[in-house]
């Protein structure tokens, strides 16, 4: 058994949350002082005094990965996947607990750090580069291929600040592309990015992967995941509450994620500005065939007094995360006048025709002023039974491969002489 | 298997911290090169600068203590070249100082998001001042020649001042940018201190004009011994080492550089969670 090349083992990181309503997280000296004259206590006293609590970030948590492996980080927001990075890459320190590492750990938790918008690309490539780790020849070696991974050759001289968003993300990206630790730690850097660029980045990871180098990765997209990764650890409350295959985990997190938004005290912290939630939604069976229609029935209920005009959206998506399709009202013409007090609505799929397995709904409101108003993850699911839309019952392989089961019919007609016909089927 | 290995644990992290420091050395010059770039960037005059405001300076304090005061320099030295020397050692400090303590909040998207020994953050604010140096010396050079003042031989202890002034600067520097971190009221501080720095160091004047129940008070401020020895080795005036009070300065300003760095060592594992 080869000695892992990542060691976690009882890591915890404890947080003292400082609870002054609206204060700001540094504290200035004047507080500090003006404590200690209302408490009647010195400097030091007072701050004993403030009300503090303890708030452990991560607790308790150990694993290990072995050389070569692509783990993926998941849970939901909080969970402490942010804490365990910062703490791998060395930004801040575990309170209880090791982390044994026998190699190089390169982390890119954000993509372009320290860029300095008035220097040019070339300068930044220098600068973001070391900042990574990499020596000055090392880049100067990796100068080139950095350049054109980052499509930027035209814009080299060009300061940084004149460059569109896409292409300073590209430039990061593409330095720490090129970085070549045993470790690599990476937050969900691929979130940002044209859909293009996404995919070139994936490509890149899988490649750093098969080189054979050690990639933690953390991701809300289980697609990814799904596909980069060999094996994952989930995180909740800043426990490890899973590690292991990939599809085990996701169904885990999917467990974690339903958990929390079946006992509605999440709506709150559920993303958008949140004048109004999405109450309840559910389907109207929990299994369907392929080709029935598919009924989500939800209800949405005011938060503040605001009235705003919305549309609705949902994502269907399968048992990977992967997306099937959107159901946007906005295509539909239909808008909503939402009102005081709670209203409820459904929303019917009609087509696509789909394969057999779990699927989950994603549920948004959208004001076209303010952007997303409640996004509901996996608001609901629903089950395709594995029976067939079709009059005969075929082979496997028939119908596995694709995203969604088609509606489809064959037509086959003679159009050249029947010598011809003849031939062929000698 | 791996010939690297690496341990996190609470308090671990100093024992590899000056192998780090060592190690990271490069992204300090990086840093550093980064600073002086970005310094003159869209000014007109741009390095000019660098020599404008000390030159002022030079002639304000010129007129104030010589014409209107009626003081006279040590050695009977040209007035505003007395000064200008005594300027060169004091912007020098100055601006390391200005430089390095806001340095920790100027980089702390760094700070939060990389890892790398952060007493490199406050030490690569050296840059700018250096190069603020180099265009600041050839006045002093020019206006040598024109005085007629021909250096002498303890010219060669100049870099040990200058030195000093580093050293000074930095060690306040790394105590004030690590407490910014926590209490941004010190980022108020450091204006006043280099306000009321030019006139409690011996710019103006020489530091004999002070009287002698002064003198052991006065060494308090480190840069009299900086500002006098640097004078003493370029123009050849003066003598720092008279009544013993340069031991006092010399004293404190090497308590500023080992109280600067254990206060930063002290607080640096905690600057990613609170900045």
């Amino acid at each position: 058994m080869p000695e892992p090349i990542i060691r976690v083992e009882n890591l915890g990181k404890r947080y003292s949350l400082c609870h002054q309503a609206g204060g700001p997280r540094y504290r200035a000296l004047r507080d500090i002082l003006s404590e200690g004259v209302t408490n009647g206590f010195g400097l030091f006293g007072a701050r004993a005094a403030a009300t503090r609590e303890e708030f452990w970030a991560l607790k308790d948590v150990s694993f290990e990965v072995n050389e070569g492996e692509v783990v993926g980080i998941i849970g939901r927001n909080g969970a402490g996947k942010s804490t365990l990075l910062k703490i791998l890459s060395r930004i801040t320190e575990p309170t209880t607990g090791r982390v044994t590492l026998n190699g190089r750990v390169a982390s890119l938790l954000e993509v372009g750090t320290g860029f300095h918008p008035e220097l040019t690309g070339r300068e930044n490539i220098y600068i973001n580069g070391s900042i990574l780790g990499m020596s000055r020849s090392e880049i100067a070696r990796k100068f080139d291929e950095i350049v054109a991974f980052a499509e930027v050759e035209k814009f080299l001289d060009t300061p940084v600040k004149r460059y569109s968003s896409g292409m300073g993300v590209r430039l990061g990206f593409a330095v720490a592309a090129h970085l070549e630790p045993e470790i690599l730690v990476v937050d969900e850097v691929l979130a940002v990015g044209d859909a293009a660029f996404q995919k070139k980045c994936l490509g890149k990871m899988g490649e750093v992967a098969r080189a054979g180098r050690t990639v933690l990765f953390v991701s809300h997209n289980m697609q990814t995941i799904g596909s980069l990764c060999q094996s994952v650890r989930l995180l909740d409350g800043g426990a490890l509450r899973y590690q292991g295959e990939v599809v085990g985990g996701i169904a885990h997190y999917y467990r974690t994620l339903d958990a929390s938004q079946r006992d509605g005290t999440d709506a709150q912290r559920r993303p958008g500005t949140g004048e109004f939630r999405f109450l309840h939604a559910a389907s109207d069976a929990s299994e369907y065939r392929p080709h029935e229609v598919k009924v989500i029935r939800f209800r949405v209920r005011p938060m503040t007094n605001s009235t705003p005009r919305v549309s609705l959206s949902a994502h269907l998506t399968d048992a990977t995360g992967g997306l099937v399709c959107q159901c946007d009202s906005r295509f539909l013409g239909v808008h909503v006048n939402l009102s005081q007090g709670e209203c409820e609505g459904a929303l019917a799929i009609t087509t696509p025709w789909l394969k057999p397995g779990e699927y989950a709904v994603d549920l948004f409101l959208v004001d076209g002023n303010v952007g997303v108003v409640d996004r509901f993850e996996r608001a609901c699911q629903f089950r395709v039974l594995p029976i067939l839309p079709y009059p005969d019952i075929g082979p496997e392989p028939g119908f596995s491969q694709g995203a969604v089961l088609g509606q489809f019919s064959w037509t086959v007609s003679t159009t050249g002489p029947t010598e011809g016909n003849r031939v062929l089927a000698e | 298997m791996a010939k690297y290995q690496l341990v996190l644990e609470a308090g671990r992290a100093d024992r590899q911290y000056w192998r780090d420091l060592w190690a990271f050395r490069e992204l300090m010059f990086q840093l550093a090169r980064r600073d002086v770039a970005v310094h003159y960037k869209q000014t007109v005059i741009g390095g000019f600068w660098a020599v404008a405001r000390p030159l002022v300076t030079v002639v304000i304090l010129t007129v104030v203590f010589s014409r209107v005061a009626g003081l006279e320099a040590d050695g009977g030295v040209w007035y505003p070249l007395f000064i200008l020397a005594g300027m060169l050692a004091w912007q020098f400090f100055a601006a390391i100082l200005g430089e390095s303590s806001n340095s920790l909040l100027n980089n702390a998207n760094l700070v939060s998001k990389v890892y790398f020994p952060r007493l490199l953050v406050p030490l690569s604010a050296l840059g700018v001042p250096l190069l603020d140096l180099l265009v600041l010396s050839p006045f002093l050079v020019g206006m040598m020649v024109y005085a007629g003042v021909i250096p002498p031989w303890q010219l060669v202890f100049a870099p040990l001042f200058l030195l000093l002034a580093a050293a000074t600067a930095l060690g306040i520097g790394f105590g004030l940018c690590a407490l910014n971190v926590k209490y941004r009221d010190f980022r108020y501080v450091i204006p006043f201190i280099l306000q009321f720095g030019v006139y409690a160091s011996p710019i103006g004047y020489a530091t004999s004009r002070m009287p002698p129940d002064y003198q052991g008070l006065y060494h308090l401020n480190p840069m009299v011994f900086v500002i006098d020895g640097l004078r003493w080795s370029v123009l050849g005036v003066g003598d720092p080492f008279a009544g013993g009070g340069w031991l006092v300065s010399l004293a404190v300003s090497l308590a500023a550089l080992l109280a600067g760095v254990r206060y930063f060592r002290r607080t640096e594992r905690t600057f990613a969670d609170v900045i």
